[in-house]
């Protein structure tokens, strides 16, 4: 192979920025991503996760900036001078090949003479051996996927690269797809990398997840940690439900800062506030929340202990889940605050739209980010089913 | 067959019995016209055609004629016009090869690199139709002619054996890939625009460079657009006399279907030997049509 360039190490993106005429994808982009490590970009569409995708790959090239695999610097290079390989959001497979010379593919081109040997290792792994003589227009959607991804892993590649692979699968397949690619990257040990917008899917599948937003990073960590402790707005709500109030810090109390919100006093450990004074929005994870008949009357009869800070708020929707219970409760400044109680008790908590409650959560859980420029959502989830609830009460 | 099958089973399996009667028939019903014209217009005449090619001559009166089953029509046609089928297959066969290579980047360009000009191609690809086959055919001797520009900068280059183009099978067969070359370009450009670019790009992200890529991916994956395109180039060009009447001499450029011409408008007594040069042509393009779509086809025309 003329002009293929071996490379081993960690994918380093460095300033890279990919302008479209006037639009900016990608701007000013670092990042480093462990060899061997299953790593996923989330974000919206258009947040330049696939143009990322696409210079990784080499299917576009930067702009500005550079992308090295080890030492070896990879820009300007042409798609199959790298060493890497690409699942495609439509799989992308040859439709006048076979399965197996689908899969052979890549190896014959590289010059390796058991190309077809290979190619059936690689079936093996994704569990389709018994298909290789058919054509992909005979297999179903979640075959072919398995398909794609034995393409591109049967080359060995130093980062394999996947484009929303999953976002064709039905929720069930999809389910399944996530544990196997799972399965495949511990097996194989390559670098992974994942573009999705399905914030659930990043965090089940990858080791580090790096939210991305207009052409930028918004935050990078592993799932957990970016979950229990968003740094922006955005990644409050785009990771998970997050209940948002404008609130400012008023002082500070020990290892706390002390804020108001809606008129409410609160509490925010120091170490989880993104800003130590001035306007600030105040976030909580539903499931952190509680309700309560009367200030510091924990409905949630498990807990033992008053949960320390709480807000006065009126219940607007009730819905049964099945595990959880998830109630939509508007706060004093009018936003919409969600609240999932786990159902733990025979008798359900008796609450009906309209019911006044407390809602109560441990301090600890809470956490501020930046006021600025931030935006807050109408409401968390199920916006129109809150109209409507309101419209039939009124 | 199978597709009346479906149409039948499609209307009748959901519904009550009522329905499932009239689904029965309904299908060919709406087939009917279509058969009609096609018995009408194109089996009869065939027929009458393959009549006429067995007549034998009335001894004595020229222009008549009565049924036989004379094959040595066949014979006599094929032998005393074997060169004119060569040149006929011949023609077609460079024209089409011409017609391919000039179309296939055209119809590439139009897929994926015109952008907001794919429009405007398209016209000027289609635009040539809107005037008479003939006319256009008489342009091509103006340009070809041994005072026009084509020739003149060939002559000056010494390129040019004979110092002439018109008259020549060269003047034929550029006339031909012309006039068929927009049933080149659409098919193939359909099967590209069909195509998602990201298998291309696939190509290119599994090691294979632009020309491989091109080799083992588009190329391939175009070849319904190839086969059809150069199928609806070949047949109408094998059967063509516009070009060779109008470019070609009076001796060397002929080509089949000027024979069947003027020994039906032209030589009297004839109509037997033209119809049984039809006949012949017929047979001879689809037996080839046959082994070409057998060799290169996909599932989709065979």
């Amino acid at each position: 192979m003329a002009g293929f360039r071996e490379a081993t190490g960690d994918l380093r993106i460095e300033n890279v920025t990919k302008e479209f005429g006037d639009f900016t994808a990608v701007d000013d982009l670092t990042l480093s991503v462990p060899r061997g490590s299953f790593f996923a970009l989330l974000g919206p569409s258009g947040c330049g996760k696939t143009t990322t995708l696409r210079m990784v790959a080499g299917l576009e090239q930067p702009t500005r900036g550079r992308i090295l695999i080890g030492d070896t610097d990879l820009t300007g290079s042409r798609p199959y001078e790298r060493p890497v390989n690409t699942v495609f959001q439509s799989y992308a497979l040859f439709p006048h090949l076979t399965v197996r010379d689908n899969v052979a593919f890549g190896p014959k081109r590289r010059g390796h003479k058991d190309a077809t040997r290979m190619a059936d290792e690689a079936l093996e792994l994704v569990q389709l051996p018994h298909l290789a003589a058919r054509k992909p227009a005979q297999l179903s959607g979640g075959q072919q996927q398995r398909v794609a991804v034995a393409r591109a892993l049967v080359n060995r590649p130093e980062v394999l690269l996947l484009d929303e692979p999953l976002g064709a699968l039905d929720l069930k397949l999809r389910r399944q797809m996530q544990v196997e690619l799972k399965r495949i990257q511990t097996e194989v040990g390559l670098t992974f990398i994942h573009v999705t917008h399905d914030q659930e899917e990043a965090m089940t599948m990858a080791d580090t997840v790096a939210v991305m937003n207009h052409g930028r990073i918004e935050q990078m960590g592993p799932p957990a940690q970016m979950y229990d402790l968003p740094k922006t707005a955005f990644v409050a709500n785009f990771v998970g439900q997050s209940n948002l109030g404008h609130g400012r810090i008023t002082g500070r109390d020990g290892d706390f800062f002390v804020a108001d919100v809606h008129g409410s006093t609160v509490k925010i450990p120091a170490a989880r506030s993104a800003v130590d004074s001035g306007d600030i929005l105040f976030g909580v994870r539903p499931e952190k929340v509680h309700l309560a008949r009367d200030s510091h009357d924990v409905i949630d009869r498990t807990r033992k202990v008053a949960l320390g800070d709480d807000m006065k708020a009126t219940v607007v929707d009730v819905s049964f889940i099945g595990v959880a219970t998830q109630y939509l409760v508007q706060v004093a400044s009018g936003a919409t605050w969600s609240v999932y109680e786990q159902n733990l008790d025979v008798d359900p908590i008796d609450l009906k739209p309209g019911d006044p409650v407390w809602i109560e959560w441990d301090p600890a859980h809470a956490f501020a980010v930046a006021a600025e420029g931030a935006e807050i959502p109408a409401g968390p989830v199920l916006g129109d089913r809150v109209s409507m609830t309101r419209d039939t009460v009124s | 067959m199978s597709a009346l099958a479906h149409i039948g089973a499609g209307q009748g399996a959901p519904a009550g019995p009522d329905t499932a009667k009239r689904g029965s028939w309904m299908p060919y019903l709406l087939l009917l016209p279509g058969m009609l014209w096609l018995i009408v217009f194109f089996v009869v005449p065939l027929v009458q055609l393959f009549t006429v090619s067995l007549q034998s001559k009335f001894p004595g009166y020229p222009g008549y004629y009565y049924r036989d089953l004379n094959f040595k029509n066949y014979w006599s046609a094929l032998t005393e016009f074997a060169p004119h089928f060569g040149r006929s297959l011949l023609f077609a066969g460079l024209a089409t090869f011409f017609a391919f290579c000039l179309a296939y980047p055209l119809a590439y360009a139009m897929a994926f690199k015109a952008g907001r000009w794919r429009g405007l191609m398209m016209i000027c690809i289609i635009a040539p139709f809107f005037t008479s086959f003939i006319l256009r055919t008489i342009a091509w001797r103006q340009i070809l002619a041994d005072e026009g520009p084509v020739a003149k900068t060939l002559n000056f280059l010494h390129v040019l054996p004979g110092g002439h183009i018109t008259e020549t099978w060269m003047a034929v067969v550029a006339g031909l890939t012309y006039n068929f070359l927009p049933f080149m370009v659409l098919p193939i450009y359909a099967s590209l625009e069909r195509a998602d670019p990201r298998i291309i790009e696939a190509g290119g992200d599994l090691y294979a460079n632009g020309f491989t890529t091109f080799r083992t991916v588009t190329l391939p994956m175009s070849m319904p657009g190839v086969l059809a395109g150069t199928l609806l180039t070949f047949i109408p060009a094998a059967g063509d006399y516009v070009n060779a009447e109008l470019l070609g001499s009076d001796r060397s450029t002929k080509m089949v279907g000027n024979v069947i011409e003027s020994q039906f408008f032209k030589v009297p007594g004839g109509y037997p030997t033209a119809a049984a040069l039809s006949f012949t042509l017929m047979a001879l393009i689809l037996a080839l049509v046959f082994v070409y779509v057998r060799k290169f086809g996909t599932e989709e025309l065979l």
